[in-house]
């Protein structure tokens, strides 16, 4: 198969999964209610569709492409296919922004939240972006990431620790397990600057991933500016895992798996792989949400659980037929 | 004329400890250069402080007259390419693919014809569409070779280019190196085969414990006592028909 016909068959996938994220939910509509919602979005069922599953379903492709595309980068950049875009700290050090803004009492100031997500995003993204321009080899960012994504998590600890209260305690839990509900447009807009600029620096790092499949010393020496494109990697994928987090908490897997998903359709080229990732990651979180919403459950599942719940018994099945193409 | 890599007085030091002392070697164009050695010798060192990618204590590094540290990173991969001992491949990319990234800056069908004519010189055409991790070790090998004849840089810096390779492809691989030294290029490459290294190239540099003992045409280069006291072995080089071979054993 082409790269091009497998994006063309993701992007139908992302369609149709997109389609159905409309057109189902916890409301059953009929088909004469469909019809009217879909023609007049200020009646009743164009309220559903229009102001609550409409942007849920778009923050779910956003979120989900952003993830497939920062775990495809970071899969390239440190050569590991375990690599995922929480790899090296960011998600918990948005994370932690996250508990830290919720348990000082800022959850009722709309964008509070995501803002202090996005800030302590960015502030890990931007040591290990000097860190990446630093050291040559993955291991040592790996090594690195590790230590800020301990760091990170013991930081949010310390934030139950001195917790106010077990409501905040739970508030805090509640945000860290994912979701993409009630999101309205102003949360996607809000996240859109970021994303635009990581996606640029992604598509601009491409061509040093590619070269990375060599070593890094042959890459080195190719002729292409390294450091530079490395350090763009590390800030691109953070700002996506960032911004993915501030829209929709901590979701588990799905920049993990969606790499693996397309890899062998992209000829293994990890600057190929990138966008239908990006399309792979789209398609699997708007599905993971249908089945949260769909699935009659008491309270709604949140999308970590659910990505986590079937994307582990998945992954370990991609993982057992890759395992070959892996072996060095 | 300027030589096309100039090592002059070059230390390199891991920690304390130096691993390359005092070291001066330079390759000019149509010549190709061994380096030989016992393990730990510092082959390798050399050849990465000649290109830049280990630090130099003290010492110069020069790619065609320029301070290789002054160099950009498409200046310096204008001047040379290298082939790292380890033969890496990080992700399952199909050969051709693989030796295009050697000519990555031209269009994209000059690049795949320049790739596969690299590869029918290495005798894979016939693997061109094959994943190099679905290869043999030995494959997969010439493949990374054919990666450096399609940079075709005026300087090719090769680390045990031989190694993994069965007899055969190790004979064609140092003729294609000999070839390029024909077409104007230079030729830096380690081997431990010392058979080898005296029928394919114009000078060895022999080192011990870091130091080069001897430099010069192969034949005064690997004497007797060079043998003796950079591999502690006992014998010397004999002519056959097929070109030089090391007749020595151990001493007992």
């Amino acid at each position: 198969m082409t790269t091009a016909r497998l994006n063309l068959l993701l992007l139908v996938a992302v369609a149709v999964v997109g389609a159905a994220g409309l057109l189902l939910g916890e409301t059953a509509l009929s088909g004469g209610q469909l019809a009217l919602g879909l023609a007049h979005p200020a009646s009743p069922p164009g309220e559903v569709l229009w102001a609550i599953r409409a942007p849920r379903t778009a923050a779910a492709l956003v979120v989900g492409a952003a993830l497939g595309l920062a775990g495809a980068v970071m899969q390239g950049l440190l050569r590991n296919p375990l690599a995922d875009p929480g790899v090296l700290g960011v998600s918990g050090g948005a994370g932690l922004g996250a508990a830290l803004a919720i348990s000082l009492g800022l959850a009722g100031l709309p964008g509070a939240i995501e803002g202090s997500a996005l800030a302590a995003a960015l502030v890990t993204g931007a040591a290990l972006t000097l860190l990446a321009a630093r050291f040559r080899e993955p291991e040592t960012l790996i090594l690195f990431g590790v230590a800020l994504s301990a760091f990170a998590g013991a930081l949010t600890s310390l934030v139950f620790n001195f917790s106010p209260s077990p409501v905040t305690l739970a508030e805090v839990f509640a945000w860290l397990l994912g979701s993409v509900a009630n999101r309205d447009w102003s949360d996607i807009a809000r996240e859109l600057p970021a994303l635009t600029v990581g996606v640029g620096l992604c598509a601009y790092a491409s061509r040093g991933l590619v070269m990375l499949t060599l070593g890094d010393e042959t890459a080195a020496l190719s002729g292409l500016p390294m450091t530079r494109l490395r350090a763009a990697a590390v800030a691109g994928a953070s700002l996506l895992t960032g911004a993915s987090v501030a829209m929709a908490g901590i979701v588990g897997f799905v920049g993990l798996a969606a790499p693996h998903l397309v890899r062998a359709g992209a000829g293994g080229d990890p600057g190929r792989v990138l966008l239908p990732s990006a399309l792979a990651g789209a398609a699997l979180l708007a599905a993971a949400d249908l089945a949260a919403r769909v699935i009659p459950t008491d309270l709604e599942l949140k999308l970590g659980v659910v990505t986590a719940l079937f994307g582990a018994p998945l992954f370990a099945l991609i993982a057992w037929r890759a395992a070959r193409s892996w072996r060095t | 004329m300027t030589p096309l890599v100039a090592l002059t007085d070059a230390w390199v030091r891991r920690g304390d400890r130096p691993v390359l002392e005092a070291a001066s070697l330079s390759v000019a164009a149509g010549e190709v250069v061994g380096v030989v050695g016992a393990n730990g010798a510092g082959k390798t060192t050399l050849l990465r402080a000649a290109l830049g990618l280990a630090h130099l204590a003290a010492g110069r590094a020069e790619l065609q007259g320029r301070d290789v540290r002054s160099l950009s990173e498409p200046e310096r991969a204008a001047r040379a390419a290298y082939l790292p001992q380890e033969r890496r491949a990080g992700w399952n990319m199909a050969a051709w693919r693989i030796v295009s990234l050697g000519a990555f800056t031209s269009p994209p069908a000059e690049a795949r014809r320049r790739a596969a004519g690299a590869l029918a010189r290495v005798g894979l055409s016939a693997l061109a569409d094959r994943g190099v991790l679905d290869m043999s070790g030995g494959e997969r090998a010439r493949v990374l070779i054919a990666r450096l004849l399609a940079t075709r840089a005026p300087l090719l810096v090769a680390d045990e280019p031989a190694a993994g390779l069965d007899p055969d492809a190790q004979l064609l691989a140092l003729e294609l190196f000999r070839e390029e030294a024909q077409r104007g290029a230079g030729v830096l490459l380690t081997l431990h085969d010392l058979g080898l290294a005296a029928r394919f190239c114009d000078r060895l540099a022999v080192l011990h414990a870091g130091r080069i003992v001897a430099e010069g045409p192969p034949r005064e280069a690997l004497s007797p006592q060079v043998l003796a006291q950079a591999f502690g072995l006992d014998g010397g080089l004999q002519d056959t028909p097929a070109g030089p071979v090391l007749a020595a054993r151990r001493p007992s």
